[in-house]
C-alpha cells in the first residue's frame, strides 16, 4: 500500500508523521521524501550505507553544421529557451522543461537528446530497518519534478511493503506528482484559519486526483474548531489528533522522531494505519 | 542599418521604455531617413523567456542595433550571437535616442544591465517511467 | 525602490506572521503574497479586491475523439505521462508543451487556453496588496509568481510606495527562484529545529546563487536555545546579518485566529515589541544593503 502525506501548508508537521509512523508500524517501510527542495526526513534519522545516483532531464543538443535556421524550434519552444542567430544558436537550460519538441519540430534532425543534471536521489536504511530514499534538487535549480519522480521510481514494487510518501507543501505540480498513484492520501493540518484556508485547496486538488482523504489534525488545541466543521460537512474523516505539546516541539527541534520518546503514541500510529488500510488496502 | 528602439508608445516622441523583453513597442527604424515602423511587442506579457523572444523577434526583422534601458542575461546573450550592437541607460524619446546615437554619444555594452529574472515555468519535467507496476 | 523578499525554506517557520506584522510596522509598504500555492497573508491583512485579472497562461491538450485513429504517436511523444493508453489527456498532468499536437498525423488535437488562476489588485489597512490563487491542479505557480511582481510594482509605481514587502513561497524550486530573483534583499525566517536549520543552508546557498544580499531572523528561538545559538554563530561565519530573535508563544495562533497582525492584535506582547525592533534593524540593513 501507497500512503502519500500531504499538506496545502508547509510546516503542519508531514515530515514528523511521515516519520514517527514509519517508525511504529510493524512490517517492510520504505519511506520516500518527496520534498527535494528541503528534504527533511533524513535529518530526523540516522541513514546507513547511502546510495546516490543523479538525476537528469532532458535538454536538447543543438548541432549547428545541421541547422538550416527553419527556426521551427524557436517557434515550437513553449517557453523560448532556444534563440537562433546569425552568430550562433543559443540554448538556455533553466527555461527548459524537456518536452522534447524541437527534436520532433527540426526539420534536418539537427537536435538530438542530450541531458542536463538536476540533483541527485539518495538511498539507504535508516533506524528500525526503515529503507529511506529522498531526492535533493541542485541549488538554483528550478526543475523539482523529475527528481521527485526519480524519487518514485525507487518504490518497492513489492507490495507487501508499506511505502510513505512525504510530500511538498502547496498544492501545484510538486505535490501533484509526489501524490499521484498514492492508494490514501493524508492531509496534515492544523487548527488555524491558514491550515483550514490550504487544506482546503488540498482537498480540491487531491479530489482531481480522485484519491481518498483523511486528515490528520496536528497541534490541536491551538486555534479554533473551523478545520472540524469543515471535515464534517465534507465527510472526511479525522484520523488523528496530536495535542499542541511544547515537549513535541522540543524534540522535533533536537531532531528527535517524538515516538522515540513517547512510546506510547506508537500504538495510535498503528491504529491510524489499520484505519487506512482496512478501507482502502490492498 | 536598422535602429530598433523600446518604447512605451508606437510614436518617435513616444518615451523609452526601459523594459527590454517586456517592453510596449518596438520602433524600427532606418537612421537616414527617419522612417520608421512600430509594433507591438509581442511577448510584452510573457511570463518567463521574454527577453530572448524579444531578442529573437528583433533580430528576425533585421535589426542591427538596439536602444533600450536595461538588458538581462539572456537577452543579452542572445542579442550577440544575433550579432546585434546593444545600448542601454537611454531615456527621453524615440526620436532623441536615434539622435543620440547618430551623434554617436552613445557608448555600446559588453555585459547585461539588469539582474537575472527567472520568470520560470513550473515544468513538470520530463516523465520517464510509465507510473508504478506494482505486482498483485 | 526596494523588494524585500521573505522566505523561509521550510514551511511553517512564521513567515506570513511576520510579513504581516512587517506590513503594519512599515510606513507605507505595497505589499504582495507570493506564495500562490497556498496564500495566507491575504487572512491577516483583509484586502479588499479592487480588480481582479484571470491568469491565462498554460494550455492543455484536448483530443477530438471523431478525428483520433488511435495510432499512439500522441502518447510516445508525451514526455509528461499526460496521455493514457485509451487516448484521453489527464489535464492535471498536461504540461501544454504541444508536442502531442505536432506528433498527431490526423489533426485530431487542439491546444485550448486554461484558466489557471486570479491575479488580484487590492488594498488594506497597510498599503495596496497584490496577491493571486491558482487553481487546484493548475501548474506553472512561478509564472504567477512573476506576474504577481510585476503587478506589485506597477501598484508601487501607482501609489508612489517606495518599499515592496514580498511574502515568499516556501522551497528552493520555480516558485521560490522566482519570488527572489531581482529582488533587493531577502529575509529568511527560521526556527532552531534541525530540520529547519538544514533547510536554512540550503535557501541561504540560493541566495549566495543569485549573488543577493541576505538577512536572518530565528523564530521560536526559545524552543532549543542552543540551536539558536549555532544558527547566530553559522550566519556570523558567513557574514550574513541575523536581525532578531523572537519566542515560541502561542499568542501567534490566537493572533491568526483573529486574523489581525500580531503588532496590533497584542501590541504590548514581548514578540510585538521584539518585532518593532527587528523593523528597525530590518530597514537599516536594506540601507546598509544599497550602499554596498
Amino acid at each position: 500500500m501507497i500512503i502519500s502525506i500531504a499538506s496545502g501548508k508547509g510546516g503542519t508537521g508531514k515530515t514528523s508523521l511521515a516519520v514517527n509512523l514509519a517508525l511504529s508500524l510493524p512490517g517492510q517501510i520504505q519511506l520516500l521524501d518527496c520534498d527535494v527542495d528541503e528534504p527533511n526526513v533524513h535529518t530526523l534519522l540516522s541513514m546507513k550505507n547511502e546510495q546516490v545516483k543523479p538525476v537528469y532531464t532532458l535538454v536538447p543538443e543543438i548541432d549547428e553544421q545541421k541547422c538550416n535556421q527553419s527556426k521551427n524550434c524557436v517557434n515550437f519552444c513553449p517557453n523560448h529557451a532556444i534563440f537562433v542567430g546569425k552568430k550562433g544558436i543559443n540554448f538556455f537550460p533553466e527555461l527548459c522543461y524537456g518536452c522534447g519538441g524541437c527534436i520532433l519540430s527540426c526539420p534536418n534532425q539537427a537536435i538530438k537528446e542530450g541531458k542536463r543534471q538536476l540533483g541527485v536521489t539518495h538511498r539507504g536504511v535508516a533506524n528500525h530497518g526503515v529503507e529511506v530514499v529522498y531526492g535533493n534538487l541542485n541549488i538554483g535549480e528550478p526543475l523539482a519534478v523529475p527528481v521527485i519522480k526519480a524519487v518514485k521510481e525507487q518504490a518497492s514494487p513489492n507490495n507487501e511493503v508499506t511505502v510513505i510518501i512525504d510530500c511538498p507543501p502547496g498544492v501545484s505540480c510538486p505535490m501533484v506528482e509526489s501524490v499521484h498513484g498514492s492508494d490514501y492520501c493524508v492531509l496534515v493540518t492544523e487548527p488555524t484559519p491558514f491550515g483550514l484556508h490550504d487544506l482546503q485547496l488540498a482537498v480540491d486538488t487531491i479530489r482531481q486526483l480522485k484519491i481518498p482523504i483523511g486528515v490528520v489534525v496536528n497541534r490541536s488545541g491551538i486555534g479554533d474548531r473551523q478545520v472540524y466543521s469543515y471535515c464534517k460537512s465534507e465527510q472526511i474523516p479525522i484520523l488523528l489528533e496530536i495535542p499542541h505539546s511544547r515537549k513535541i516541539a522540543e524534540l522535533f527541534a533536537e531532531g528527535i522522531p517524538f515516538v522515540t520518546k513517547m512510546p506510547e503514541w506508537k500504538s495510535q500510529f498503528e491504529t491510524l494505519f489499520q484505519m487506512i488500510q482496512e478501507r482502502y488496502g490492498r | 542599418m536598422k535602429i530598433c528602439v523600446t518604447a512605451q508608445g508606437p510614436t518617435l516622441e513616444a518615451p523609452i521604455d526601459p523594459r527590454f523583453g517586456r517592453c510596449a513597442n518596438f520602433i524600427f527604424i532606418d537612421p537616414d531617413t527617419m522612417k520608421f515602423e512600430a509594433i507591438p511587442n509581442p511577448g510584452s506579457m510573457a511570463s518567463g523567456g521574454a527577453g530572448i523572444q524579444a531578442s529573437q523577434f528583433i533580430v528576425d526583422r533585421g535589426a542591427n542595433v538596439v536602444l533600450t534601458g536595461h538588458v538581462g542575461p539572456n537577452a543579452y546573450n542572445a542579442l550577440n550571437a544575433g550579432g546585434v550592437t546593444v545600448y542601454v541607460g537611454i531615456s527621453g524619446s524615440v526620436s532623441d535616442a536615434v539622435n543620440q546615437f547618430k551623434a554617436g554619444s552613445l557608448q555600446s555594452v559588453s555585459s547585461p544591465t539588469a539582474p537575472a529574472h527567472m520568470g520560470m515555468g513550473g515544468g513538470r519535467g520530463r516523465g520517464r517511467g510509465q507510473g508504478r507496476g506494482r505486482g498483485s | 525602490m526596494k523588494e524585500l523578499v521573505i522566505v523561509s525554506g521550510k514551511g511553517g517557520t512564521g513567515k506570513t506572521t511576520i510579513t504581516a506584522a512587517l506590513a503594519a510596522l512599515a510606513p507605507n509598504p505595497l505589499i504582495a503574497d507570493c506564495d500562490v500555492d497556498a496564500p495566507n497573508l491575504h487572512l491577516l491583512l483583509g484586502p479588499e479586491i479592487q480588480s481582479t485579472e484571470e491568469f491565462i497562461e498554460a494550455k492543455v491538450a484536448v483530443i477530438n475523439p471523431e478525428l483520433c485513429t488511435g495510432c499512439g504517436a500522441c502518447e510516445v511523444a508525451c514526455k509528461f505521462d499526460a496521455i493514457s493508453p485509451s487516448f484521453q489527456v489527464d489535464p492535471i498532468m498536461c504540461e501544454g508543451c504541444g508536442v502531442c499536437f505536432i506528433s498527431c498525423p490526423a489533426d485530431a488535437i487542439e491546444m485550448h487556453e486554461r484558466l489557471s488562476g486570479y491575479i488580484y489588485a487590492s488594498e488594506t489597512n497597510y498599503g495596496p496588496m497584490a496577491h493571486a490563487l491558482l487553481l487546484a491542479g493548475e501548474s506553472n505557480s512561478g509564472k504567477l509568481v512573476t506576474r504577481v511582481r510585476e503587478l506589485a510594482s506597477n501598484l508601487a509605481k501607482k501609489h508612489g510606495r517606495k518599499l515592496i514587502l514580498i511574502d515568499g513561497p516556501p522551497g528552493i524550486a520555480c516558485a521560490a527562484i522566482s519570488a527572489i530573483t531581482g529582488a533587493s534583499a531577502g529575509l529568511v525566517v527560521t526556527e532552531p529545529t534541525v530540520p529547519a536549520i538544514h533547510d536554512l543552508q540550503r535557501v541561504l546557498e540560493l541566495f549566495q546563487h543569485f549573488n543577493m544580499p541576505v538577512m536572518v531572523l530565528t523564530n521560536k528561538a526559545d524552543l532549543n536555545i542552543q540551536k539558536a545559538q549555532e544558527i547566530e554563530e553559522y550566519c556570523h561565519q558567513k557574514g550574513i546579518p541575523v536581525v532578531g530573535e523572537l519566542n515560541y508563544d502561542p499568542i501567534m495562533y490566537k493572533a491568526v485566529v483573529a486574523g489581525r497582525p500580531i503588532v496590533e492584535y497584542a501590541p504590548s506582547n514581548m514578540l510585538s515589541k521584539g518585532l518593532k525592533a527587528i523593523w528597525k534593524k530590518v530597514e537599516q540593513q536594506l540601507d546598509a544593503f544599497q550602499e554596498a
